[in-house]
């Protein structure tokens, strides 16, 4: 029973971390059919920017604990944003046109730069921003204690999937983006400017991604390599729920959470391969997904 | 009687050159030869599946389970012959690839991709969790002879060049063969269009089943051959990014010529232990925007740099 509980909890702390990071990866793909392989470098690009603007914060002295958090989430969605920004601006704007899985290598050349920008900006020692986690506490539920941290990244994971389904689903903005997603060219042939709602499609997901990692960089320590080991998962959630749909990420984030957890605490050594057998196996039934639809084929 | 084509005797005889040319070069210029011909011979497999429109992110897979099976094979079952521990490897992998290959050829484009990236990341995984085998450290390959033939001491490498050239001939002159042959026009048949490719009587899944087991098979040997000579395999061989790396060279040689990934895998190899040693933290960086250029102005690889040439003359 007790081992159920921390499933459960456990589960759910993971789900909704992999729901932040897949997030902005489903909401670029559904938009503009571009899988970001560098979205876990965008997510490194935030946890480096907030870890690095807590650390300063706290060694000149604060002590706020809503400053630390204001400081965490604006840098992370800033640098993000202005990444994402030269991205699609520079990059990726001329590459439109080309192939899906090209632009899959296009995202991939951008990962590996931004890798080493990173190394060449913040070295190579790991950076720690522990304080917000340590500030936060522990609960008790019973014998089992949870941070009050990773309680908060629930919730926090909760309100910007409401904010994104309210975005896509009840405002103006949101039916332009459906309309693209629907048919890309009826809505050009509609009047609507496609390429700035791609720049703005891109924008919003690489900040999702960066704030992802601002949230997750007081838990870790922050070295390079973490947004690289980030995207085959992220990707397994968005797949396992249907590549471009957010109830998908969160469906698909909440299996592979359970999943993991069930496997951590009954056979850890399957850890990380229960991420994928999930996936595959929802695969080899749904080829799109749990949420995905099927596109027509061409003849 | 077979006749030989114009391209088969030119690779025969660059194959010769490289052979002879390692008793003069010096040992560092033979290991990296070596090297480049290992990761080559895996390049082909990726330019097989490119043909055909599919990219695959997970060539590390194979790769990882060739070097492996060199390394298994001498740790525990007392093979020393380096063609029977590559054999072993190969054996091994077309066992799985021919698995694999069931659910695979069902995908296309990112998903094919992702997919491939996604099992060879499960590899990864479990050679991490393999503490007996070295975790994340790996471990060394036995010294290792080849047809009762012991390489003496500071030979090593002369001979593993030998063994790399004598198999990636090999396998370029069936490859050169195999594009030609309908099977192989079948494959780019299928990246323009695999509906039509339907109503003509081919089966895509077949020919692309028959594509992905022997690309596997020959990412085997490449990796068989890198454990070969680098004397030691570690879990980084299925590192999705190595796999990525293989994308990359073929990608800079194009798939226009059964040559081209060999090209490119030297200027790769080569580029690649100057720029680690000059500028270790922003290699990636230039092996990024040297990607973005040739997407953008190579879209055909560098071999379309000769092609144009010689048709400018025409």
């Amino acid at each position: 029973m007790l081992t159920i509980w921390a499933i459960l909890i456990d589960g759910l702390i993971y789900a909704s971390w992999l729901f932040l990071v897949a997030a902005g990866l489903t909401v670029i793909y559904g938009v503009m059919r571009i899988l970001n392989m560098a979205h876990g470098s965008l997510y490194a690009l935030g946890a480096y920017a907030s870890a690095s603007s807590i650390g300063w914060y706290y060694a000149n002295g604060g002590d706020q604990l809503w400053i630390a958090f204001a400081l965490l989430a604006g840098c992370a969605i800033v640098i993000g944003a202005i990444a994402g920004l030269i991205m699609e601006r520079g990059v990726l704007r001329l590459m439109y046109g080309r192939d899906e899985v090209l632009m899959l290598i296009v995202t991939f050349a951008l990962l590996l730069i931004l890798e080493d920008l990173m190394k060449l900006a913040w070295g190579t020692t790991p950076y720690f921003a522990y304080q917000p986690y340590a500030a936060l506490g522990r609960f008790n539920f019973g014998v089992l204690s949870v941070s009050g941290y990773q309680i908060m990244v629930i919730g926090v994971s909760v309100v910007v999937g409401a904010i994104l389904w309210f975005w896509l689903e009840r405002t103006r903005t949101g039916k332009i983006l459906r309309s693209i997603i629907h048919d890309r060219e009826v809505s050009e042939a509609m009047g609507v400017n496609v390429r700035r709602m791609f720049t703005m499609t891109f924008v919003i997901g690489a900040g999702l991604g960066a704030i992802a990692g601002g949230f997750t960089a007081p838990i870790i320590s922050v070295v390079p390599g973490i947004g690289v080991e980030v995207i085959v998962v992220a990707f397994a959630v968005v797949v396992t729920g249907g590549l471009g749909s957010i109830t998908g990420a969160a469906i698909g984030a909440l299996i592979v959470g359970l999943a993991r957890a069930a496997s951590i605490h009954t056979m850890p050594q399957l850890e990380l391969f229960i991420i994928y057998a999930v996936m595959a196996s929802v695969l080899i039934f749904r080829p799109n997904g749990l949420f995905g639809q099927a596109t027509a084929r061409k003849i | 009687m077979m006749h030989l084509q114009k391209s088969e005797v030119l690779l025969i005889v660059a194959a010769l050159v490289l052979g002879l040319s390692s008793f003069i070069s010096p040992d560092w210029l033979v290991f990296t030869s070596t090297l480049a011909i290992a990761a080559a011979l895996v390049v082909m497999g990726v330019v097989m599946l490119m043909r055909a429109g599919l990219i695959s992110f997970g060539q590390g897979l194979f790769y990882c389970m060739g070097g492996y099976a060199v390394g298994l094979g001498g740790r525990f079952l007392d093979v020393t012959d380096a063609l029977a521990l590559i054999g072993l490897g190969v054996l091994a992998t077309v066992a799985l690839a021919m698995v694999l290959g069931l659910l695979l050829t069902r995908y296309r484009e990112i998903f094919f991709a992702m997919l491939t990236l996604a099992f060879s990341m499960i590899l990864y995984g479990i050679l991490v969790k393999s503490h007996g085998l070295g975790s994340t450290d790996g471990f060394g390959v036995v010294d290792w002879s080849i047809l009762g033939y012991q390489p003496a001491q500071g030979h090593e490498s002369s001979t593993a060049l030998w063994l790399a050239i004598v198999l990636a001939l090999a396998a370029a002159l069936f490859l050169n063969r195999y594009f030609q042959s309908s099977l192989g026009l079948a494959c780019e048949a299928i990246r323009e269009n695999e509906v039509r490719v339907e109503y003509m009587g081919i089966s895509r899944r077949q020919v692309l089943y028959i594509n992905y087991v022997i690309a596997a098979a020959l990412g085997s040997i490449g990796g068989s051959l890198t454990a070969l000579t680098a004397g030691h395999v570690d879990p980084t061989m299925a590192y999705w990014t190595i796999s990525g790396e293989f994308v990359f060279i073929a990608l800079l040689g194009g798939t226009g010529h059964v040559a081209a990934p060999f090209i490119a895998a030297f200027i790769f190899i080569l580029v690649r232990t100057y720029a680690v040693e000059l500028f270790p933290n922003s290699w990636q960086l230039i092996l990024g925007v040297v990607l973005l250029l040739i997407i953008l102005f190579l879209p055909k690889g560098i071999w379309s740099l000769f092609t144009r040439k010689r048709r400018a003359e025409a």
